[in-house]
C-alpha cells in the first residue's frame, strides 16, 4: 500500500488518482497517540488507530476499558489529554460535538422522551436547519430503512426495547453523518433479539455506505458484526485485526483468553529454528510448526484452543510421535448439543478443556467421567506467546 | 359511591386506614371549614352575635332558605365599586410577577445546583432551606429595615455615591416584589431542583451530538423535560401569593393592592364577615383553576411515565 498522499485525495473523484485514494481510504479515521486522563485514572492510553473508509470497526475489550471514552472522545463529548484524531485529513480536536460530521447512536440509546418517534429523527435535521420538506423526506426515509413508518407518532416509551434501538440508529443515521459511532448497540436487548438484530444493523449500516465504529463487550457481537476488532485492555490497544486474525493468531495472553476459550500451556523453548520451534512444558513437548522470534530457553505460553484438541483411546502415532499429545483422564464433560466439552485432568493438575463438535449421531466411541483419554493436537494449531 | 367506596376500602383494612387517615384530615379541616365559609358567604350581615344571620327560618311552619347573593354581587358590581375587582385583579398581577421573578432567578439556581458535584449538593440544598430557619416574620421586617429612607441599603447607595438623596423604596410595589421574591424562592427552587437533578445527561449530549448549540439544547432538551418541575414549582408560588397578607401588609403600600390585605379590613375593621367569606370564596375559586390545570397535567405525564 502506498504511502504516498495528500489530504485532499479521499474527496477527489475515484478515477483521478486510485492509489492516493486507497491510501487516504485506509486512514478515513486517523486516531494518533490519543491519551486521555481523568484525575489519576489514564483511561486511554497512547491509542493509534488507522479506520478505513466503510468499514464496521470494533472496540471490543472488558467493562472499564476505556471503550466510552475513547468513544465519547470521537464524538466530542471528551477532550482528549494529549494526541490527535483526524478525520479525513481533518483534525477535529477543536470542533465541538454539535458541529462534527459525526453522529452516535448512545448505550441506552438516550431518546428524547417528550418527542415522537418522528422528531426524535427530525431533530438533527431540524437543527442543521434543512426546509420543512426535505427533513419530513428524509425522516421517512430513514423510518422506512429501519421498518418504523407505523410508529412515527408513538412516544419512545411507548416503543419495545428493539423498536427503540431502531429509533436511535434512524435517528443517528439521519444526518449522513461520515462516522456513525455506536456504544453498545444491542446492550440494552436479550439474547435472541441481539442475534437477529446483528446482522439487521450490519446491513443498515452497508446499505447506507457510513463508516462505523462500534464498542462492545460482547466478543461474538464484535465478530458477527465487525470487519475488523481492536483489543483493548487498561486503556491500551493490544492488538487490531480481522476476527479470524484475532482468533487464530492472537498476539498475548490477553487476547487469546479474552476471545474464546484457550488452553495455555507455560513452558521454555529448547529448540528455536526458522520453521518450528520445540517448547519444553511440563505437560509435554510442543512441536510448533511455524518460527516465532524469540530466543532458546525464552519462557513462553503455548495456546490451543479446546476446538483444535483430538481425544482417542489409543496414543496416536505420526510425524511428529512423542511430541503434542499428553495422557489425560476425563474430569467433566457437558452436552451443548452442536459439540460437547470436555474438562481433562492432566498428570500435573493442569486442566485442559477439548470440545469435540458432534458430527456423528451415534459415534462408536465417546469418552465419558473417568476414561483414560490421549488429547493431541497437531503442529498447526497452536500459537506461542511471547508476552 | 360504590366505586369509590371499594377503592377506599379493599380487602386489606390496613390499607384501608393508611389511606382513610389522610382524607378524613382533609375532610375535617379543609373541608368543613370551607363549607362554614361558603355558609356565612351567603348570609346577611348581623350588627351583633354571631356577626351574620342564619340562613334557614321558620315563618308560619315555612321553612324558609335564604341563600343571599348580595355580598357576592358586590364585589363584582364594578360601576358602584370596583376596589375588590382591582384588588383581585392587582393579587393575581402580582402573584404573576412574583412567579415570574422566582422561576428566572430560581432556574439558573436550580440548574447549577443539580450540576454541581455530588458531594457539595446537600450543602448548597442546606443554603436554599436556610432561611426557613428564622421565623418568617423576623426576615420581612428585617428588609424593612434594609429598605427604609434611612436604612442599610440607601446608606451604602449614598456612601459608594451613586445616589445623593435616599430613595424611597419601602412601601412601595418595588419593596413588596422584593419581599415576595425573596421569601417563595425557595419554593420554586426546591421542586426545579428535584426534577432538574432527575435529568438524564445523555439526553444533552445526544442533543449536543445531533447539532443542537447549548442554547437550543436548553431550549429544546432541558426545558421540555423539567416541565413538570416548572409547573410544580409555579404553583408553589403563585397560589400562597394570591393570598399573601403579611409581606403587602408589611412591605407594601397604599398603591399595592392585595386581596389578603381587603379581606383583613373586611373583617377586623367593618366586621363584615359575609363580605370577607365572599372574599375568601372568591379567592379560593381564583387559584382552583390554575391548580386544575396542574392536576391534569400530572394526570397526564404520569401516565406518559408508566
Ligand atoms: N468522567 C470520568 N471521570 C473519572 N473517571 C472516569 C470518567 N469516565 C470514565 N472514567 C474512568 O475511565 C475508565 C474507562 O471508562 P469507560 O467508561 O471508558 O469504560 P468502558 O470500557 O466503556 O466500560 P463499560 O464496558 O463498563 O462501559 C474507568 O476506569 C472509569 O472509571
Ligand atoms: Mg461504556
Amino acid at each position: 500500500m502506498s504511502e504516498s498522499s495528500s489530504g485532499t485525495a479521499a474527496s477527489a473523484p475515484a478515477a483521478a488518482g486510485g492509489a492516493n485514494k486507497t491510501a487516504a481510504d485506509a486512514r478515513f479515521l486517523r486516531i494518533e497517540n490519543l491519551v486521555k486522563e481523568f484525575d489519576s485514572v489514564v483511561a486511554v492510553d497512547k491509542v493509534s488507530i488507522d479506520i478505513r473508509k466503510g468499514e464496521i470497526f470494533a472496540l471490543l475489550g472488558s467493562s472499564g476499558c476505556g471503550k466510552s471514552t475513547l468513544l465519547r472522545m470521537l464524538a466530542g463529548f471528551e477532550t482528549p489529554t494529549s494526541g490527535r484524531i483526524l478525520l479525513d485529513g481533518r483534525d477535529i480536536a477543536q470542533i465541538p460535538p454539535y458541529e462534527r460530521p459525526i453522529n452516535m447512536m448512545f448505550q441506552s440509546y438516550a431518546l428524547f422522551p417528550h418527542l415522537s418517534v418522528w422528531d426524535n429523527v427530525a431533530f438533527g435535521l431540524r437543527r442543521a436547519g434543512l426546509p420543512k420538506d426535505q427533513v419530513a423526506d428524509q425522516v421517512e426515509k430513514m423510518l422506512g430503512l429501519v421498518q418504523l413508518k407505523q410508529f412515527a407518532k408513538r412516544k419512545p416509551h411507548q416503543l419495545s426495547g428493539g423498536q427503540q434501538q431502531r429509533v436511535a440508529l434512524a435517528r443517528s443515521l439521519a444526518k449522513r453523518p461520515q462516522l456513525l459511532l455506536l456504544d453498545e448497540p444491542l446492550g440494552a436487548l436479550d439474547k435472541k433479539l441481539r442475534e437477529r438484530t446483528q446482522l439487521e444493523l450490519v446491513g443498515i449500516i452497508e446499505s447506507v455506505g457510513v463508516t462505523c465504529v462500534m464498542v462492545t463487550h460482547d466478543q461474538e457481537e464484535a465478530m458477527t458484526m465487525a470487519s475488523r476488532i481492536a483489543i483493548m485492555s487498561e486503556g491500551r490497544i493490544l492488538q487490531i485485526g480481522a476476527p479470524a486474525e484475532i482468533y487464530e493468531t492472537p498476539n498475548c495472553r490477553f487476547v487469546a483468553d479474552f476471545i474464546g476459550n484457550v488452553n495455555l500451556f507455560k513452558g521454555k523453548v529448547v529448540e528455536d529454528a526458522a520453521d518450528h520451534v520445540i517448547v519444553d512444558t511440563p505437560e509435554c513437548r510442543h512441536y510448533v510448526g511455524h518460527g516465532i522470534t524469540g530466543t532458546e530457553g525464552m519462557e513462553v505460553s503455548v495456546a490451543i484452543r479446546p476446538e483444535k484438541i483430538r481425544i482417542t483411546r489409543e496414543r496416536p502415532g505420526g510425524a511428529h510421535d512423542g511430541f503434542n499429545c499428553v495422557e489425560a483422564e476425563v474430569a467433566d464433560l457437558a452436552y451443548l448439543g452442536s459439540y460437547t466439552i470436555y474438562h481433562l485432568k492432566l498428570a500435573t493438575g493442569l486442566l485442559v478443556k477439548a470440545s469435540i463438535a458432534s458430527v456423528e449421531r451415534l459415534p462408536d466411541w465417546q469418552p465419558t467421567w473417568g476414561d483414560k483419554v490421549f488429547a493431541s493436537w497437531d503442529e498447526y494449531a497452536m500459537v506461542v506467546l511471547t508476552q | 359511591m360504590n366505586k369509590l367506596l371499594a377503592r377506599l376500602m379493599p380487602n386489606n383494612p390496613g390499607r384501608a386506614v393508611v389511606i382513610g387517615v389522610p382524607y378524613l384530615w382533609l375532610v375535617l379541616f379543609f373541608l368543613l371549614p370551607f363549607l362554614i365559609v361558603l355558609k356565612i358567604s351567603v348570609s346577611e350581615m348581623n350588627v351583633g352575635q354571631p356577626p351574620f344571620k342564619p340562613l334557614t327560618e321558620m315563618v308560619d311552619n315555612f321553612l324558609n332558605i335564604r341563600v343571599y347573593l348580595g355580598n357576592f354581587i358586590s364585589l363584582f358590581d364594578v360601576a358602584n365599586d370596583d376596589l375588590y375587582a382591582r384588588t383581585y385583579l392587582s393579587s393575581l398581577k402580582y402573584a404573576a410577577w412574583t412567579t415570574i421573578f422566582c422561576l428566572v432567578i430560581g432556574f439558573p439556581f436550580a440548574y447549577f445546583m443539580a450540576r454541581a458535584r455530588p458531594t457539595i449538593r446537600p450543602a448548597l440544598l442546606m443554603l436554599v432551606m436556610m432561611p426557613f430557619w428564622t421565623s418568617f416574620l423576623l426576615r420581612v421586617y428585617a428588609w424593612k429595615a434594609i429598605l427604609t429612607t434611612n436604612g442599610v441599603f440607601n446608606q451604602i447607595l449614598i456612601g459608594l455615591g451613586i445616589i445623593g438623596e435616599p430613595l424611597h423604596m419601602l412601601h412601595t410595589p418595588f419593596s413588596l416584589m422584593i419581599g415576595m421574591v425573596y421569601v417563595y424562592l425557595p419554593f420554586m427552587i426546591l421542586p426545579l431542583y428535584a426534577n432538574l437533578v432527575k435529568l438524564d445527561g445523555r439526553l444533552l449530549e445526544a442533543a449536543a451530538d445531533l447539532g443542537a448549540t447549548p442554547w437550543q439544547r436548553f431550549w429544546l432538551v432541558t426545558v421540555p423535560l423539567s416541565k413538570s418541575g416548572i409547573i410544580a414549582g409555579s404553583m408553589l408560588v403563585f397560589i400562597p401569593c394570591v393570598g399573601e397578607f403579611v409581606i403587602p401588609e408589611l412591605l407594601g403600600g397604599p398603591e399595592t393592592l392585595m386581596i389578603g390585605r381587603v379581606l383583613w379590613d373586611e373583617l377586623f375593621s367593618n366586621n363584615d364577615w359575609p363580605r370577607a367569606a365572599a372574599v375568601a370564596v372568591v379567592t379560593i375559586l381564583l387559584i382552583i383553576v390554575p391548580l386544575a390545570i396542574f392536576n391534569k397535567y400530572q394526570a397526564e405525564s404520569q401516565g406518559e411515565r408508566t
